[in-house]
């Protein structure tokens, strides 16, 4: 199988100069000390599990503040790319930096929000164990509160769900408890945020909050954000780069260089058709799963009225 | 003799100090088990110690040694298998029945081979408590002593890994590890415990005292103090009932321990119907 990756047009040349926001995220991450010029650095990686290649050849650099869209159809190693960073998996092949070295499991510069899963009930925790978890958790022993309470506070704060953060966990709304999650990502400051699908089975209105948190804390403080998702609607207007992974290929650059018909008609080697509705991309005849492309891209007929979401009780994205 | 003449017996203060320590493991214990869904597992882990136990009674030697070699050795190959915390079911329960099976041939070699005596088969299964003899409450103690050291160690990241597993896994938590530590610590509580009801009735204190702290409590901490503090209830009630009335020291504590549950299902429910109510997410 050849997976030769390309680079839509104007990827990593143009990026001197870039748009404002980010220069304050950049003056952000190095006032933090942070003189990485690269937060994350990918040369030639590959991820290959037995016979089966996830992906190859992957070069790919991320800077303080930028934000990252990974999509792709099921089973192409979006998680995996994640897990990579994380330092839980090694790759197969080239090399993989983040903030300048190896990646390495437990590192509290990278913050990580995976894959909601359901909390049981009466499990015994409450919102804010869980962020302090986040901070603490990992480590043996008794630990004392000490200061951590108060960054505990003020994380819970700064996705202001002070609210509930008392309550017990299970109790609270998908929504609740994924701005709890973003909350324990960020407790121990990251330079890194990867996220893994975290709009899954959220309404829109709880989309668009979490969207807009991720959105401040990068404007903010800087933090590149790594995010994978089947949707990438939501998140496009802050979206700076979109890394779109095929079975066999891959290609990244800017949202409108990437989601084109020619782009993705290259990537699969077959005729894709991008669709933009009110603002909103729908690539159809996809394929591999076409229904879980982006969104709608299953609907050659989208609704008429262009929502991501033909039912936002559903469960989004095309998880079975 | 007398309920007040009894409480000045040396047997029953044996008894009611290893009830005591047997309550502090198992209401502890219990908790993670509760939170990670493992009471088949336990299940597996004290029936195996029967088998164990069955094994020492043939081979002549302290069946506790015998419940511990077993609970320990299956235990630590169902850490191994349930990293994830998701039980495996068929593959716990397979090992279980053959267990099991084993158990049964020993215990018909112990009876027919070494004349010895099935009461001693029964005390395995539902638990003797009042045989408890100086010696095996100091073994008792250290077993404790071993289990709460290394549970205060591995409280945070057990505690983590079992609610969280996906997150603890990315902060550095190994998830195998800590699972192998749990069932290892399961096992010698469970161990400990079936020294006291029995290995049929592990559960009413590894289990119950646990399932009724969660529902009361929403607070890690709190959840752990009151595990044990209900276990430490239904195994000294259960030790006091059964002097002033001379029924199976197991039915009692079973019973206390069930009673504070449906009491804590009652009032817990009630406790946490207000916030059923869907707050918005904006």
């Amino acid at each position: 199988m050849s997976a030769r990756g390309q680079r839509a047009v104007s990827e990593g040349e143009g990026r001197t100069a870039p748009p404002l926001g980010k220069v304050v995220g950049k003056e952000a991450a190095e006032a933090a000390g942070r003189a990485a010029p690269n937060v994350v650095e990918l040369r030639h990686a590959s991820l290959r599990f037995g016979h089966r290649t996830l992906w190859e050849d992957l070069d790919l650099d991320i800077g303080p503040g930028e934000f990252l869209a990974v999509v792709g159809p099921n089973g192409v190693g979006k998680t995996s790319l994640l897990r990579v960073l994380l330092g839980l998996t090694e790759p197969s092949g080239g090399t993989v930096g983040v903030l300048g070295h190896a990646p390495h499991r437990g590192s509290s510069l990278v913050g990580y929000v995976p894959q909601q899963r359901a909390f049981e009930p009466g499990l015994p925790l409450r919102g804010k164990d869980l962020v302090r978890l986040g901070l603490d958790g990992q480590r043996w022993g008794f630990q004392r509160a000490g200061g951590r309470r108060a960054l505990v506070e003020s994380a819970i704060r700064s996705v202001s769900a002070e609210e509930y953060a008392d309550r017990p966990i299970a109790l609270l709304s998908s929504g609740e408890q994924q701005r709890l999650r973003i909350a324990q990502a960020l407790v121990s400051d990251p330079a890194l945020l990867l996220c893994d699908e975290p709009l899954l089975s959220l309404d829109l209105n709880a989309q668009q909050v979490v969207v807009e948190l991720l959105e401040a804390r990068r404007r903010e403080r800087g933090t590149a954000i790594i995010f994978v998702t089947h949707e990438i609607n939501p998140i496009l207007p802050f979206v700076d780069r979109v890394l779109y992974l095929a079975p066999g290929s891959w290609t990244v650059g800017s949202p409108d260089d990437v989601l084109k018909s020619e782009t993705l008609s290259r990537l699969y080697g077959t005729h894709v058709d991008v669709i933009r509705v009110h603002g909103r991309v729908i690539v159809v005849g996809a394929p591999d799963e076409p229904d879980t492309a982006l969104g709608e891209a299953g609907h050659p007929h989208p609704h008429a009225t262009g929502l991501d979401h033909p039912d936002p009780q559903a469960p989004a994205g095309g998880r079975r | 003799m007398s309920f007040a003449q009894l409480l000045h017996e040396h047997f029953v203060h044996t008894a009611l100090l290893a009830g005591a320590v047997v309550a502090v493991l198992a209401g502890a214990i219990g908790l993670f088990v509760v939170i990670r869904g493992m009471s088949f597992a336990v299940h597996a882990v004290s029936e195996l110690g029967f088998t164990g136990a069955a094994g020492a009674l043939v081979l002549g030697i302290d069946p506790v040694l015998g419940i511990l070699v077993g609970s320990l050795s299956v235990g630590a190959v169902l850490g191994l298998l349930t990293a994830r915390g998701r039980e495996r079911d068929s593959a716990i329960g397979s090992f279980l029945a053959f267990g099991l099976g084993v158990g049964v041939l020993l215990i018909y070699l112990y009876t027919t081979q070494r004349h010895g005596y099935a009461t001693q088969a029964t005390n395995i299964l539902f638990g003797s408590i009042v045989g408890v003899n100086d010696r095996q409450l100091y073994v008792l103690g250290a077993a404790a002593a071993i289990v709460l050291i290394a549970l205060t160690l591995v409280f945070r990241p057990l505690l983590f890994s079992s609610v969280d597993p996906e997150a603890a896994e990315a902060r550095g938590v190994s998830l195998r590890l800590l699972s192998v530590i749990l069932l290892l610590l399961v096992a010698l509580a469970t161990a400990e415990a079936i020294q006291v009801v029995g290995v049929l009735l592990v559960l009413t204190l590894v289990i119950t005292p646990a399932a009724a702290a969660t529902r009361l409590t929403a607070r890690p901490g709190l959840a752990l103090v009151l595990s044990i503090a209900i276990a430490m209830v239904a195994t000294e009630g259960g030790i006091l009932l059964s002097l002033l009335q001379s029924y199976p020291t197991s039915f009692f504590i079973s019973a206390i321990s069930f009673g504070v549950y449906v009491v804590a299902r009652v009032t817990g429910a009630r406790a946490r119907a207000p916030a059923r109510v869907p707050v918005s997410a904006t």
